[in-house]
């Protein structure tokens, strides 16, 4: 990516995740998470330039909510954008305010993502996506068994099943550290076999305790030029690149599977144009947005443009666990907290603070040099950012 | 140039969307009805910062951003008419029969104003400035609608005579 100048993410700031926030309306529980993002840059409004919002259309049936949000967001008299590209909303923002940085029209940008599912009716919202045509009347929302029963097909169904509940398991662990996560489960290894039996099925294998949560939340992330960020914070996560590739598909509707996915695109064009040839070693964590259990697994070998079953046997062998050679989403990820217009930016916050060290109990053993993050929305959409600190801009130049 | 298209065999498909919402009011917001409905008292929130009284309240300032979460002052019930509309189209989304005036009033004591309808007198004798009381609904609400229009404190020429309760 050719950039005009470089950017940093300074502060992040999250609320706590959750199923109900009564006692917030939307602006005040936003205001939570500027607050925090504020204060870990060590700024106020006054030195922010522009404000970008965003959150999925029509899920608590609010129209331009980034207009009076203004009472939580700090806006006022400020320039302001509105960005909303579905599940990858987050991300897109992020994305948004690279670009406002980088391009120098603003030297500091505060992007905020947010959302209330308790508030709407997010199946009602999401089945409103599909073509009015070919698919509106023939389709499950954002739930599918699509994935499972391809990997089912591909590796039988013990060994898929039992990876699936595997990486769902060590999403828990993780999620257990994180305070900020909705879902904490303490979730066993040994209750595999038990919630494989006995957890509700939505459609096909894809069961309840596969499918991520439905939660309310806001976060708040402020990205600095060059300049303004070496001033502001020790260590900046420096955002290297980011590619997006949208892509309606109809899932295989009209096509013939198997098909490129965009993550696998998106993740084949950023490795060559930053240089990586073997993203396992080269990279040391991905903050991915898993929706499901089954994507999460099934979604490793896109990424990382593995082949046969080298992503199952990562899950199994506990190498995406914190302690393992590739960490995935110490944060507890997309499966333990769900606020869906924040969720694909709390990707890209986490990574970034990841590389700050400023994750708290859920932060890395090791530190952190360089970090994907990914968004997923639509029908097959994909944001991939990679992110790096100082020591790895250093050792690339 | 005039378009001329062949609309034979052309189908259009009609839909409908159904978006229930439950809106969540938080602390800030549900403290202002409760005193709307139990107590007919109107509450507003007071920014030191700024010395303004804010109606309706709100848990930070937009403008300085302080915290106003315990910054109660009771304003009105009366107040004045900063400015006005007639709505003379009956439409599914309009509440009310129409003609119908919409109104900035700004309470006793509050310096933003608040939106609400006006009642009990003639559309075409509303002005800027005129002196109104709120009239609060029998039956309790959950909305700002606990106020159910605002009136003229002193007796106007009225057209439709006094308001019905609307909701």
């Amino acid at each position: 990516m050719k950039k005009n100048r470089n950017v940093g993410i300074v502060g992040v700031g999250q609320s706590v995740y959750s199923s109900h926030r009564e006692e917030v309306n939307q602006p005040e529980m936003i205001h939570e998470a500027v607050v925090e993002a504020l204060e870990m840059a060590g700024i106020t409004m006054a030195e922010v330039d522009c404000v970008v919002h965003g959150n999925m259309e029509l899920f608590e049936m609010v129209h331009q909510p980034d207009l009076w949000h203004t009472l939580g967001t700090g806006a006022w008299g400020k320039e302001s954008l509105r960005v909303t590209t579905g599940g990858t909303t987050g991300a897109t923002l992020a994305a948004a305010a690279d670009h406002l940085v980088a391009s120098g029209l603003h030297d500091v940008v505060l992007a905020i993502g947010f959302e209330k599912l308790q508030e709407g009716h997010t199946t009602g919202g999401i089945t409103n996506m599909a073509d009015p045509l070919w698919g509106r009347q023939l389709q499950t929302g954002a739930l599918t068994g699509m994935t499972a029963a391809q990997m089912i097909e591909e590796f039988g169904a013990e060994r898929a099943k039992a990876a699936a509940m595997a990486y769902r398991i060590l999403m828990d662990a993780n999620a257990m550290k994180n305070p900020k996560a909705h879902r904490r489960l303490g979730l066993r290894p040994d209750q595999a076999e038990e919630l494989a039996a006995n957890s509700p099925a939505l459609v096909g294998e894809l069961r309840m305790i596969h499918m991520c949560s439905q939660s309310d939340g806001a976060c708040a992330m402020i990205f600095a030029s060059e300049e303004k960020a070496r001033q502001l914070c020790a260590q900046p996560a420096w955002i290297e690149d980011h590619v997006t590739a949208h892509r309606e598909e109809m899932f295989c509707l009209f096509g013939n599977a198997p098909v490129l996915t965009t993550h696998r695109h998106c993740a084949r064009k950023l490795f060559a144009r930053n240089g990586i040839r073997d993203p396992r070693r080269e990279i040391d964590l991905f903050e991915m947005y898993d929706p499901s259990a089954w994507w999460g697994l099934d979604w490793l070998r896109e990424f990382l443009l593995l082949e046969g079953d080298e992503h199952l046997r990562m899950v199994e062998s506990g190498a995406i666990a914190m302690d393992g050679d590739f960490p995935v989403n110490p944060s507890g990820g997309v499966i333990a907290s769900n606020p869906i217009g924040a969720t694909a930016m709390v990707r890209v916050a986490e990574a970034a603070l990841q590389i700050m060290g400023r994750a708290g109990g859920h932060q890395l053993p090791r530190p952190v040099r360089r970090a994907l993050a990914s968004g997923f929305g639509g029908t097959m959409w994909t944001v991939l950012f990679l992110l790096a600190s100082d020591t790895e801009r250093q050792a690339a130049a | 140039m005039e378009l001329t298209p062949d609309l034979r065999d052309c189908f259009t498909v009609p839909g409908k969307l159904a978006l229930p919402y439950t809106y969540f009011a938080g602390r800030i917001g549900s403290r202002f009805l409760l005193a709307l409905q139990e107590e007919h008292r109107i509450l507003g929130v007071r920014c030191a910062g700024c010395a303004t009284v804010l109606v309706p309240p709100r848990a930070t300032c937009d403008r300085c951003q302080a915290d106003l979460a315990d910054t109660w002052v009771e304003v009105g019930p009366a107040g004045r008419v900063e400015n006005f509309t007639v709505v003379r189209y009956a439409d599914r989304h309009v509440p009310e029969p129409v003609p119908l005036v919409l109104a900035l009033i700004r309470l006793d004591g509050a310096d933003t104003p608040l939106v609400h309808r006006l009642g009990g007198m003639d559309p075409e004798a509303v002005r800027v400035g005129l002196r109104v009381t709120a009239v609060f609904a029998a039956e309790p609400r959950d909305t700002l609608l606990c106020i159910d229009h605002f009136r003229p404190l002193a007796p106007q020429p009225s057209a439709a005579g006094p308001r019905p309760q609307g909701g």
